[in-house]
């Protein structure tokens, strides 16, 4: 969210804001344009009967091909949906509705994309019981509190693989294990981790993974469900109607919308190790621009962290504060000023993080477009800004006269 | 959610000089320290904090607000309305000064609906400042 209006001078934006969302590449986006006009693949692919629908199949089912290549499956194991939120929508409700016999328990943590929590509240008032599991300090799930919280009316486990926030990773392939001992479902949504760390679903017991297209250089308004075949895993499905998708997922296929994901995949695929370096080298110079100032923290981890996403705070500066004084550079924060509920991120919260660190809290977020010069120079617009923050902060003031804050009654 | 030009104005104005902007603050052992009055509201918790400091002189057996200074952790607008209070202070009696309501602050700032509890901040701000100077009055 934009905490101000400005006219935004974009050339001489750094944007840093990747983990909200991507620029399309624009390699998906001649793809894409190959889907929409009269002398393209405009057909609906549902058209079984001339030329035009036969191209739009063509080209949807090669998309399908490219997304389960990069997770290593098979291709009708991938629905089309409209992003992460409808896939988790629909791999949580659709499996809890399907196997409601078994038991109507479910597991997820409490530091979930709002995609699964708002789920999950919903199925608490159709009279399913769900556990909201802590992460450790390090925001991680560990497989030892599943495994603790897991019963035999456990109908879904569900948990993302990489944090939006603060972008720890969770082993889902330890966690895997432990669920399908239990014969429980395991739903992992990998909006953020798809196409930048490696997946082998071969290697793990995941039944049901989300996916989002505009986290990695696709566009919005498309997703996909991974839906395991063997053995196969059965969902009741949200939507009716024509019978897209074998039934599971009614709806005309957006063709220029699915194309544009499979080739963002493809890309993906090719360019990950590649980015991640990239990513890495970023975070490194972030980070060691940044640690030696005063009461600067990392929320979450340096280690089992996907470098892309950083996520710091820096104590007696409030975050909206610091994204206002970084006029320049797209970045989001943990602050309950920049949120419309006010409340500081649940995320961070969780973490056991004081109250006030949440608030002052900043997530660089970084992708394939970011330069290295960019993020240098943030280094240096950063130390500014904070320091000219705190100079006007009664919190710095009271830190640097060694008054301790959390002994002090506030009004 | 959006700022006003002003919000961004006032802002960039108290981060770029500070000191013009009246940041800053008065400490035991300052001489007339004794006629400061200070006044912290918020918490850290809640992610806005704000200290203001009024210093009065008699002039004519009135205590007339001759100088005041702030500092503030919050958002932006926080910091806005801290330094849009401190123009409106200066000059005032403290009578005149207890009367300002944070309405004020809000139509010069023209704060969004959900930023209004900083104009609010504000204004106990100088309520505590006041309460706090005629409490050291004795101290004359």
């Amino acid at each position: 969210m934009v905490p101000f209006t400005r006219k935004f001078d974009e050339m001489n934006t750094y944007y840093f804001d990747y983990a909200s969302t991507t620029p399309v590449d624009s390699l998906v986006v001649d793809k894409m344009k190959e889907c929409l006009s009269v002398d393209g693949a405009f057909g609906n692919s549902g058209s079984r009967s001339h030329v035009f629908g036969w191209k739009a199949e063509e080209l949807v089912e090669e998309a399908r091909v490219n997304v389960a290549n990069l997770i290593n499956c098979d291709p009708r194991e991938i629905i089309w949906t409209s992003g992460a939120t409808e896939s988790d929508n629909l791999a949580i409700k659709g499996a809890a509705y399907f196997y409601s016999d078994k038991g109507k328990h479910i597991i997820t943590s409490k530091i979930e994309h709002k995609a699964v929590l708002d789920v999950c509240r919903q199925l608490e008032s159709e009279s399913y019981e769900v556990t909201y599991l802590e992460p450790n300090n390090d925001g991680i799930i560990t497989p030892e509190s599943v495994e603790a919280a897991l019963r035999e009316d456990t109908v879904l486990v569900s948990l993302m693989h990489i944090n939006n926030e603060i972008g720890v990773i969770n082993d889902i392939e330890a966690i895997g294990k432990i669920v399908k001992q239990n014969g429980s479902i395991f739903h992992v949504d990998a909006a953020q981790s798809a196409g930048k760390i490696p997946i082998d679903i071969e290697n793990l017991e995941v039944d049901l993974m989300s996916f989002s297209a505009h986290k990695i250089y696709g566009p919005k308004g498309i997703g996909a469900l991974y839906i395991r075949r063997k053995p196969r895993v059965r969902l009741q499905p949200l939507f009716h109607g024509g019978g897209q998708e074998r039934g599971i997922r009614a709806g005309t296929l957006p063709t220029h919308q699915i194309v544009g994901m499979g080739e963002a995949f493809k890309l993906a695929k090719e360019k990950m190790s590649e980015d991640f370096k990239n990513l890495s080298k970023y975070r490194d110079i972030l980070w060691n621009g940044l640690k030696d100032m005063e009461e600067v923290y990392i929320n979450g981890a340096i280690d089992n962290t996907f470098p892309g996403i950083f996520n710091m705070s820096f104590n007696f500066v409030e975050g909206e504060s610091l994204i206002m004084a970084l006029k320049n550079i797209a970045v989001s924060s943990g602050s309950a000023c920049t949120s419309a509920s006010l409340e500081p991120s649940y995320v961070l919260r969780a973490l056991g993080r004081k109250d006030e660190l949440a608030h002052s809290s900043i997530r660089f977020s970084f992708g394939r477009f970011t330069k290295e010069q960019e993020v240098k120079e943030t280094v240096e617009l950063v130390k500014d800004s904070v320091n000219k923050l705190r100079e006007i902060s009664p919190l710095w003031e009271m830190y640097q006269d060694g008054v301790d804050l959390d002994k002090i009654e506030w009004a | 959610m959006a700022y006003s030009q002003k919000v961004v104005d006032k802002f960039e104005q108290t981060l770029k000089n500070p000191k013009e902007a009246s940041v800053g603050r008065w400490k035991p052992g300052d001489k007339d320290f004794h006629r400061v009055g200070t006044g912290i509201v918020g918490a850290p918790a809640c992610g806005d904090v704000m200290k203001l400091q009024i210093k009065c002189e008699n002039i004519d057996g009135t205590n007339k607000i001759v100088d005041a200074k702030f500092k503030t952790y919050g958002c932006g607008s926080a910091i806005a309305s801290s330094g849009e209070l401190i123009d409106m202070l200066k000059g005032k009696t403290l009578e005149e000064a207890q009367n300002i309501s944070n309405q004020e602050i809000v139509d010069i700032l023209e704060l969004p609906a959900i930023k209004i509890h900083c104009s609010v901040l504000a204004e106990e701000a100088i309520h505590r400042a006041i309460d706090d100077f005629k409490s050291r009055r004795n101290n004359d």
